[in-house]
This record gives C-alpha cells, structure tokens and sequence, in this order.
C-alpha cells in the first residue's frame, strides 16, 4: 500500500493520530468479537452459577436444533426474494430513467429519498398498509377474495416484510444502476442498432452484460443489507412471528441472547453470522480489486 | 436516442410514474392517516384523503408523546436522534480524518497492521455481535448516555477509506510547498489538506448523519432510561406497547417526524449524497 512520494517524518505523531481509530475498534469491535468467540465455546448452568468449556458443542447442538436450520432457511428465503424483488424493479427505473432528457433529475428525486427512511420505520408504514383491520391493502385484497391476515398467515408475514425491506433498498440500487448504465458507451449502442438489434435484443446483448460488474456488487450488497440491516423491519413489525415465519438469523441472536439468556448459543450464533459477514467482505473486496485491473 | 419511438417514450413514462407511485405511497398514507381523528380508524379502512386533525396530532404526540403510558414526549427524542446523529457523523469524519492522514502522509512500523485493524470494522457490524458488545457497553458504565450511544458507532473504515482515497489524489506539489513554507504536519492537516476536503467531508457529513439518525438496534441495546430513547426506536414502543390496537393517528403522526429529517436531508443535499454515497463504495 502505498504513501506519499514526500511523507512526514515524526516518530509518535501517526501513532497519535490513529489512536482513537484504532481504540474503539479494539475496545468496541475486536474485544466483543474475541468475547464472542470464547463464550461461544462455554455452557453456563441454568441458574448462571457454574460455567464450562464446552468445545464445540455449542454449534453442534445449534444445527442439531431443528429451529435454528428452520431460521436458517427463513432466513435465506428472506434475504433471496428481498435481493430480486429491491434488484429487479430498481433495474427496471434506472433503465427507463436513462431514457429521459429532460425529466431524468425529477425522476431521480422522487425516486432517492427512500434512503433515508430507517428500517425499522419502512416497516411501520407497510404495516400500517397491510394491517388487517384498518390497512388499504387488504381491503383491496377482500374485494378480490382473498383474505389477507400477516398476524396469522405466515406466508403472508413474509410478503409484508420482504416488502418492507425492498422498499427502502430500491433508492440505493437504482443509484449505482443509473451510474453503471451512464457509464456504458452510447456509441456501442448505436452500432447494435444500425446492426439492427431492437431494443429488448440490445439489452439483453449488450447493456446487460456490461452493467454485471454492478449487478455482482448489488448482490452482495443487497444480501449484506437483507440478512443484518434489517433487524428493524422485523423487530417493530412482526416480531419473528408468527409461529416462527419471519424468525431471521440476526432477529435469533437478539432473542436468545436478551429474551431466553441463552448466551452460549447466542454467542455460537453470532460467531456464524460474522464468519458470513467475512466471507461476503471478502467477496466484495475481490470484486473491486477485479474491476481497478479492468 | 437511437431512435424514436414514441410508444415507447410513453410506456417508459408509465412504467416511472407508477413506481414513484409505489415508493411515495407508503408515506403518502402515513401523512394522511396522521390528519385524522382516533375515531376514525374504528370505521374499518382508512380514509385517502386528509382529515382535519393535523394540528391537534402533531402537537399531541410533539410535547405529551404517551406520557399516561410511561413513554417520553416525541420532542425529546427527536432532540436525542438528532445530537446521536450530529455526535455521530461529526466523530466518524474527525476519527476517519486524522486516520487517513497518519496513513497517507507518514512511513511508520506497523503501518498496515493498523489499516487492516480500521479494515476489520467493516466485517464485525454490531448485528453480528450484539450480547458481547453490550456487555463491554454495560461494564464500561455507558449505558443510558450519550457516549454509549456515539462512541462505540465511531470508527469507520468506510470513511477512513474514503479520505485515504482523496488525500492520495492531492498533489505531492502542495505538500513539498507547504514544506518549503515551513509548515508542520499539523499546520499542513490544518491549513491544506482539511480545506480541500470540504466537499468530501460535506458528502460525509450527509451519509453519516443519515446512518446515525436510523440507528435501531444500537439505541434499542444501551437504552433502558426513556431520557435517553431516540425516534425510531421509540416508535416501535409505541406500535408494539399496547395490547391493543395502536393509536394509529398518533403512532403516524410520529413516523412523519422521524422520517422527514434525513428526508429533507437528501433532499436539500441530493447533490452531496449521490457523491457520498457512490463514492464510499469505491
């Protein structure tokens, strides 16, 4: 990694200037995550009086629990359909959006502020919408014979929150999407044309295939914000409920280790989660390294 | 355009108004259910067109919140989200600044062991770890403050890297001047590098600020004392307190206010946060 040609030369002052940095993320990140770890691998009595070393008994008892391989695939669903539903409808806008001349920055503005609603708030309001007694939707969903309960249903619990969630993702995709499509010669374009490629044809061949670095870094991503930023949309709405329907990872770590005090199984739980967090990191660094040598 | 189709032009045009339709509809709904009075969500679906009781709501839930149900008025925890978010933002970009300087502009032992400690950041979100971290919050004596709710957010590697990124693109001719001037590290840091970086830490600011106001799970961990609840945390009280059906009017009313500051936000600074936001990723 590389400096300036010309540095200073002093020998505390970048030790200085690097301690708060540094600091916090010793206190704050890397001691709970070693924490994490250690408790991970211990088993406390039910009435927190002795504790043991447990090895790896933790994650064993983990996936033997046919609630944590039910959260696991509730999890996968949820982070899946979110990924494709904020992903292709944000595709869709930016392809329209780079159509226009003169209404394009409209456009945009209506289309970016969503950002800035805070999960947990994007999930309130489709709650509202879909709350069975008061909410818009179901009463439309009445008239076309179907009943719509998400207090019950657990299928319809998962709608609600993968919603939610895509909601407020979509502002984020469609910027990188528009950026990646602005950045794709126009010249190629009208070489397919000429070529006599029609419109779908010239998508799909050639705008398509060059917005896929894009498309790869959403991915990961979307994924990233599905399976950790979304706690919110799940913990002011549905609660994991119900019967366990929208019972995500992150929301599981949360309830066992403050609701049930589960802490040796918290711990096992989240030292999964960051090895998923790492693995995605890692993807994701790969990825920008590949497009710089482009 | 390659070519001129008309029809297309026009479904294009369909396709964006019935999405800016979709996306502004959830808050469309929640301006207007917050006009109403209480009795109105008794008669079944709610009405799509504002009531008369804006004024009487906002001004309820602004200085008297649920009081009779222990909760603070929404004026205090906008005031709470508001000094987490500026705390939080002005922090990041002070830690992040001084990080990227000493990385950029020195040659020290260990120099990249300790860009990969701030690199670490990135892969420990608090989600990932939330009971040991508490506990480390919880000895060190910081629940129900400030300082629990801000410092541990702090560190950021995505702003540190942001910076490192723009403090490499500054010409080596402005340090070697400055030398030449006479200037220190500091004074250089001071009077050179923090001036040219005021876009960057402007589109900073506005990301940061967001991302400090939104905090969820964090506010919800090191608060138990209601001084100290932020808004959108809050508002999850609110929904789920009760036993019975939430006070819709009131409960809008209170998602209006927590939503509409980052709101405004990106929409007064759009410029500034489309930069923040692609730039961070880079």
């Amino acid at each position: 990694m590389q400096t300036k040609r010309m540095t200073f030369s002093s020998g505390w002052l970048p030790y200085l200037l690097l301690a708060p940095q540094v600091a916090i993320t010793l206190v704050f990140f890397v001691w709970p995550a070693s924490q994490a770890l250690w408790q991970s691998m211990l088993r406390q009595d039910p009435f927190g009086l002795r504790t043991t070393f447990v090895w790896f008994r933790n994650f064993q008892r983990l996936f033997d629990d046919p609630h944590y391989l039910i959260s696991l695939k509730t999890t996968a669903i949820f982070s899946l359909a979110t990924t494709v539903l904020a992903m292709s409808l944000s595709l869709l806008f930016a392809v329209m959006v780079n159509r226009m001349i003169r209404s394009r920055d409209a456009y945009t503005t209506f289309l970016v502020w969503p950002y800035a609603v805070a999960p947990a708030i994007a999930g309130v309001l489709w709650w509202f919408i879909f709350n069975p007694s008061v909410g818009i939707l179901p009463y439309m969903l009445r008239g076309l014979g179907i009943d719509w309960n998400h207090r019950l249903n657990g299928n319809d619990a998962m709608i609600l929150v993968v919603v939610a969630a895509a909601w407020k993702q979509i502002s984020y995709n469609f910027l990188f999407f528009l950026a990646g499509l602005q950045s794709i010669p126009q010249s190629l374009i009208e070489a397919a044309a000429i070529d006599g490629a029609g419109r779908f044809k010239r998508f799909w061949t050639i705008v398509f295939p060059l917005l896929s670095p894009t498309t790869f870094f959403l991915l990961v991503v979307n994924i990233v914000y599905a399976m950790f930023d979304t706690f919110g949309v799940i913990h002011a709405t549905t609660e994991g409920g119900p019967a366990q329907a929208t019972h995500i990872l992150v929301y599981k770590v949360f309830r066992d280790g403050f609701v049930n005090n589960n802490l040796g199984s918290s711990a096992a739980q989240s030292v999964i989660l960051m090895a998923i967090v790492i693995v995605l990191t890692v993807v994701q660094f790969r990825w920008i390294e590949r497009r710089v040598n482009y | 355009m390659v070519e001129n189709d008309r029809w297309g032009l026009l479904l294009a045009h369909l396709i964006l108004i019935l999405g800016v339709a979709v996306v502004v509809f959830p808050v469309y709904v929640a301006i207007i259910a917050s006009t109403h009075a209480p009795g109105t969500f008794l008669q079944g679906v709610m009405p799509l067109l504002p009531g008369s009781h804006a004024v009487e709501n906002y001004r309820s839930v602004i200085f008297e919140g649920r009081s009779n149900a222990g909760a603070p008025p929404i004026g205090l925890m906008l005031w709470n989200s508001f000094v987490m978010a500026v705390l939080i933002a002005v922090g990041k970009i002070a830690v992040s600044l001084l990080s990227a300087f000493a990385i950029v502009y020195f040659r020290f032992p260990f120099r990249i062991f300790f860009f990969w400690v701030i690199f670490l950041t990135l892969m420990l979100p608090v989600e990932v770890r939330i009971v040991p971290t508490y506990q480390v919050v919880a000895n060190l004596g910081m629940l129900n403050s400030y300082a629990g709710l801000t410092v541990p957010l702090i560190a950021s590697a995505t702003a540190t890297f942001l910076f490192r990124q723009f403090f490499m693109t500054v010409p080596e001719e402005m340090l070697e001047a400055a030398r030449v001037d006479g200037a220190g590290p500091w004074r250089f840091f001071k009077d050179i590098l923090v001036p040219l970086s005021i876009t960057n830490i402007a589109a900073m600011f506005v990301i940061m600020f967001i991302y400090g106001w939104n905090q969820y799970l964090w506010p919800l961990l090191v608060t138990t004392d209601d001084r100290y609840y932020t808004i959108v945390m809050g508002i999850q009280r609110m929904v789920t307190g009760a036993d019975s059906e939430p006070l819709w009017h009131l409960v809008m009313a209170t998602v209006v206010l927590a939503a509409l500051p980052p709101i405004l936000v990106i929409l007064f600074m759009q410029r500034l946060f489309v930069k923040g936001l692609t730039e961070t990723e880079k």
